[in-house]
């Protein structure tokens, strides 16, 4: 397991600048848009890595309630943190690539909306466990988890109904994607999952490193004798 | 059974009647709410017609904020004298006790809008266009999604550090399509330009949704040590 995570890292690292190429030169320009298409390839597939990791932050969270695993603790908390990080980025790159097609920074359109519904859930699931103390932290955090994951069909239906003025997805319907922008994207998609576990990985051995620490903490102040602190 | 409605309708009783005797909750949700009405009013100065395209938006924050005020107090009396401690070392089932915490807000949050809904009447000029009757079941409804949601995260909130702004902190962002749909609803009924149905059916799945859950969860997070 120790070997396994640098060759990970590396091979992670080989797959982002390969990946990097192939969307900054090797894929086609785009015809109406140009060059700012290409940020396409970093917004689309931080936005599904980021729905994955939030995906498995929800599964984690109800093993967690079932069978108060730490190990499921751990990986809803580290999915979480680093499933906003890749919301931001979308809700970063959304806007430059708007501007200039759109001609607007923001509209409150479905996925834009929902997109920053799940950012503000997922900030409020990481106060509630930054602010919670103690072994109560992991059950409200898994109950809040819940609770977001819930909200997602009801936040996509009231905002579905409220308005849309997205441009209707390419991928999927009909396939008026080029092939080749297709697998661009599919490379982009892979190494940003890879470069998602790598950091997922690093910061649950982090966390149990942590967590380590502070049980042996605690126990050393158990076993020490009263009175010498 | 008729032991969860035992309990449930004598914690009501007695929160009701010790709200009843210091007004505590309503008071200060009260004042809140006028002055939420207040500044709005000096801020916006709408006109009539602006007033029906806003107001929705502006009765339904009042109400959420205000809202939080008697939900942030709905679990602090009992964590005097350890009153939760000894509802946990009970064999009191926990949903009567959040049944009756959630009723109990109802009340106080409906109590809130029945008193309040004149005074926004007479300083915004409103009068609805639409069906106004479609507002009672839109308004009950809505209320139930804040307060039930509320009071389980009220729950869950007490146990943390700055426990009062942690409430809306939670609250806020899973009440989204409530609040959307309690602002859009009364805005489609005070205009008469469409339907509030689909605001009134997607209420009710949000209600069902989250008091299915929060009853299933509800003894998980009393019981958290």
């Amino acid at each position: 397991m120790k070997k396994a995570f640098p060759i990970f890292a590396l091979l992670t690292l080989v797959l982002l600048s390969y990946a990097l190429y192939e969307a900054l030169v090797a894929a086609p320009t785009e015809q109406t848009m140009g060059d700012v298409q290409r940020i396409f390839y970093y917004h689309v597939p931080s936005a599904w890595t980021a729905f994955l990791l939030f995906l498995v932050n929800f599964v984690a969270s109800v093993v967690y309630l079932v069978n108060r695993s730490d190990k499921a603790d751990m990986v809803a908390l580290v999915t979480a943190e680093v499933g906003v990080v890749f919301c931001t980025v979308v809700l970063v790159t959304g806007p430059i690539w708007a501007r200039p097609v759109w001609g607007i920074w923001w509209t409150w359109d479905l996925r834009l909306t929902l997109t920053l519904v799940l950012w503000l859930i997922y900030v409020s699931y990481l106060m509630l466990r930054r602010f919670s103390s103690g072994s109560q932290t992991p059950v409200m955090a898994a109950v809040l988890a819940v609770f977001g994951a819930l909200d997602v069909p009801l936040v996509y239906f009231s905002i579905w109904y409220f308005r849309t003025q997205h441009p209707s997805p390419v991928i999927g319907r009909g396939g008026s994607l080029d092939p080749r922008m297709a697998r661009v994207l599919l490379i982009n998609w892979a190494a940003f999952l890879c470069f998602a576990v790598l950091i997922c990985w690093s910061r649950y051995r982090l966390e149990r490193l942590k967590r380590e620490v502070e049980e042996t903490q605690a126990l050393e102040a158990l076993l020490e004798p009263r009175g010498v602190r | 059974m008729s032991s969860l409605s035992n309990i449930s309708t004598a914690t009501l009783t007695k929160d009701l009647r010790l709200e009843w005797r210091s007004k505590d909750a309503i008071n200060s949700m009260l004042f809140f709410a006028l002055l939420v009405v207040v500044i709005f009013s000096f801020s916006f100065n709408p006109t009539a017609e602006e007033s029906r395209q806003i107001a929705g938006g502006l009765v339904w924050v009042a109400f959420l904020f205000a809202a939080v005020v008697a939900l942030n107090q709905t679990w602090a009396r009992e964590l005097r004298n350890q009153v939760l401690d000894a509802y946990r070392v009970s064999p009191a089932p926990a949903n009567a006790l959040f049944l009756a915490k959630a009723v109990g807000n109802f009340v106080f949050v409906s109590v809130l809008e029945a008193l309040m809904t004149p005074l926004f009447i007479v300083f915004y000029t409103l009068r609805a266009l639409g069906p106004a009757w479609q507002l009672i079941p839109l308004a009950m409804l809505g209320t139930w999604a804040v307060v039930v949601n509320g009071t389980f995260f009220a729950a869950m909130s007490i146990r943390t550090r700055s426990r009062e702004i942690m409430l809306p902190l939670l609250l806020f962002p899973i009440s989204i399509p409530a609040l959307l749909s309690m602002v859009e609803g009364t805005s489609a009924i005070l205009t008469g330009e469409a339907s509030a149905k689909f605001w009134i059916v997607l209420l009710a799945v949000y209600d069902l949704v989250f008091t299915s859950v929060s009853l299933l969860l509800f003894e998980t997070v009393l019981n958290a040590e």
